[in-house]
């Protein structure tokens, strides 16, 4: 199903041409409007009529989220302050927070993509969206809010939190399509069950699930917990918020609203950019953003594009689902692992529930990895020798994925923290310092 | 012959994990025959065997724990020297293996059980059907 269908299915050549017309317009905006880009672009020696082709962007330095932080509260606002209708920020665990401002234009732009996104999921004006993002600073709730409304679905505005209270309103309003974090979905589908409310008579077709890393495992898992379709949706605050990019039925990579932003993947390393298909950091450009133009933003996500021809007619390209972060990478003994590669194996090894924790320490000189997985009730056996073998599977399985040797440790179901926004999966106790 | 049933609890090996089980049985006015603690890595298994299993094994469920039913024979020994022995000649010799094992001693101390736990329950006290063996019943266990 197709919200805009003029639009995704584009001629390329034509495509191209918006993107380009659009590019120029955003670097001249944010060249006049924007003194720190200002300044940054007359350090690069690069000026907005420089840009004639789009390969040309490649002259124009990153923003790094560092940048955004140096300029808080408004200093990358492109509108005056009477102009910005809405604030968004990002929860700043390190230093200083960003904050993200939209003029109306950008409201109506931000419910446009998600709108798009929905639609994707299989939404219409005849379904009851369950928004189980948080609403407030973060932009999960209001993103998915404006796209829901465009559509004219009936808004549920659960936000996040109060789980069984969730489960009741899904069940007694039948929500159709429920927009959360993959992780609390999870969760919810194991309150429901503790709340005897079989996940699978809920009325759920379809999930938007995103604003965390998660797994084709995982969405395997969602998918028959809840018996619907889970969905990738991806976005960010300093972009717009969700509505980046999602996925079509094909479930093969998400689409990118290439009319209104512009995909590179970069060598994280020298920010050259890499073969379409091959994975990078990817960097985004605001194309149509009035309040707060972003150029060649570098989002710490790893990810490659995909540009071969989509079954399901789209033209706009596709980047894979999110492979890792560039920061939360975790390099042990030299090796780089992510967090993913871990989970893949606890849910190969059957029946233990995707509830895990990465705790990594440096007893002596040697970096060690524990995860800590929890028992399910699936697998429990009153041997002791059967669990001792289950334990031994999962450390052989995700030493076979990631090259490292780990300590699994079992524990007991539900002893593990859990989110009901981003997980916390990787618990860092290494100490560099003597 | 009857089969008798013993829990089996999952638990970290940390302080504090048998109290939690325990507590949730002497709350329930649940009395404790026998049982056992196996360890390993971290992890363990309590094993159980209580007057009220169905019971306990329901409570411990709702709670949250990882707790699986499991049958078990329980075969009367003398409570003097060679009792075990006695028994578990006869198991031997049948061909049974024993997987998990732990001992009732009834409140008189003139006789005991030894309770065990094999791969086929079913087929183990067929084949000891025979022998001049006292078996523990159910209702015995109150």
């Amino acid at each position: 199903m197709f919200w805009n269908k003029e639009i995704e299915c584009i001629d390329e050549e034509k495509l191209r041409e918006k993107q380009l017309e659009r590019l120029k317009n955003t670097i001249k905006r944010a060249y006049e409007k924007v003194p720190y880009y200002r300044k940054k672009l007359n350090e690069a020696q690069v000026s907005p009529d420089d840009i004639k082709k789009l390969e040309d962007i490649r002259n124009i330095p990153f923003t790094s989220k560092a940048d955004l932080r140096e300029v808080y509260p408004f200093g990358m606002f492109a509108s005056p302050l009477s102009e910005i209708v809405e604030i968004h920020m990002s929860s700043g665990t390190t230093g200083r927070p960003i904050v993200a401002g939209y003029t109306l234009l950008d409201i109506e732009i931000w419910g446009e993509v998600m709108a798009r996104c929905l639609t994707m999921a299989g939404a219409t004006k005849n379904d009851i969206v369950q928004v189980a993002y948080g609403y407030g600073l973060f932009t999960g709730g209001f993103g998915v809010h404006y796209g829901a409304r465009k559509i004219g679905a009936m808004i549920v505005p659960a936000s996040a939190g109060n789980t069984r209270r969730q489960i009741e309103i899904m069940r007694d309003f039948g929500t159709t399509i429920l927009a959360c974090t993959p992780s609390y979905a999870l969760y919810m589908a194991e309150v429901a069950q503790e709340m005897g409310i079989e996940p699978t008579t809920l009325k759920l077709k379809a999930g938007c699930f995103g604003a965390e890393m998660w797994t084709e495992a995982m969405r395997t898992e969602i998918e028959k917990r809840f018996n619907l379709n889970a969905y990738n949706i991806y976005g960010l605050t300093e972009i717009i918020g969700p509505g980046v990019a999602h996925e079509c039925s094909e479930k093969k990579g998400l689409h990118v609203f290439e009319d209104h932003f512009f995909v590179e993947v970069i060598d994280p390393d020298t920010g050259d950019p890499v073969y379409d298909g091959q994975r990078g950091e990817l960097v985004l450009t605001t194309l149509t953003r009035e309040g707060m133009p972003m150029l060649r933003f570098r989002t710490r996500d790893i990810t490659s594009i995909i540009r071969d021809k989509c079954a399901c007619g789209r033209t706009f390209a596709r980047i894979e689902r999110i492979r890792g972060r560039t920061d939360d990478m975790i390099k042990v003994r030299g090796v780089m692992i992510f967090p993913y590669q871990i989970e893949k194996a606890i849910l190969e090894v059957q029946g233990v529930e995707p509830h895990y924790q990465i705790i990594i320490t440096r007893p002596q000189h040697l970096d060690e990895i524990e995860v800590m997985v929890e028992m399910s009730k699936e697998t429990f056996s009153d041997e002791v020798k059967h669990i001792e073998n289950l334990r031994r599977k999962l450390e052989k399985r995700i030493e076979d994925i990631t090259g490292i040797r780990v300590k699994v440790t079992l524990v007991e179901p539900k002893s593990l923290p859990r989110s009901e926004g981003k997980a916390k999966r990787i618990i860092d106790k290494r100490s560099l310092h003597d | 012959m009857d089969k008798v049933y013993i829990i089996s609890v999952f638990a970290e090996n940390k302080p504090g994990r048998l109290e939690r089980i325990t507590k949730v049985l002497a709350e329930a006015n649940i009395n404790i025959l026998a049982f056992s603690i196996t360890s390993t890595n971290g992890f363990g298994v309590i094993k159980f065997m209580v007057n009220k299993c169905q019971e306990a094994y329901k409570l411990l469920k709702e709670k949250g724990f990882t707790v699986s039913l499991n049958e078990a024979i329980g075969i009367e020994m003398k409570d003097q020297p060679g009792g075990l022995y006695e028994v578990v000649k006869i198991l031997s010799s049948k061909g049974i293996n024993i997987e998990s094992a732990s001992v009732y001693v009834a409140e008189t101390r003139k006789k005991a059980y030894l309770i065990v736990e094999v791969e086929d329950t079913t087929k183990a006290m067929e084949s000891l059907k025979e022998e001049n063996l006292k078996f523990l019943k159910p209702e015995e266990i109150l």
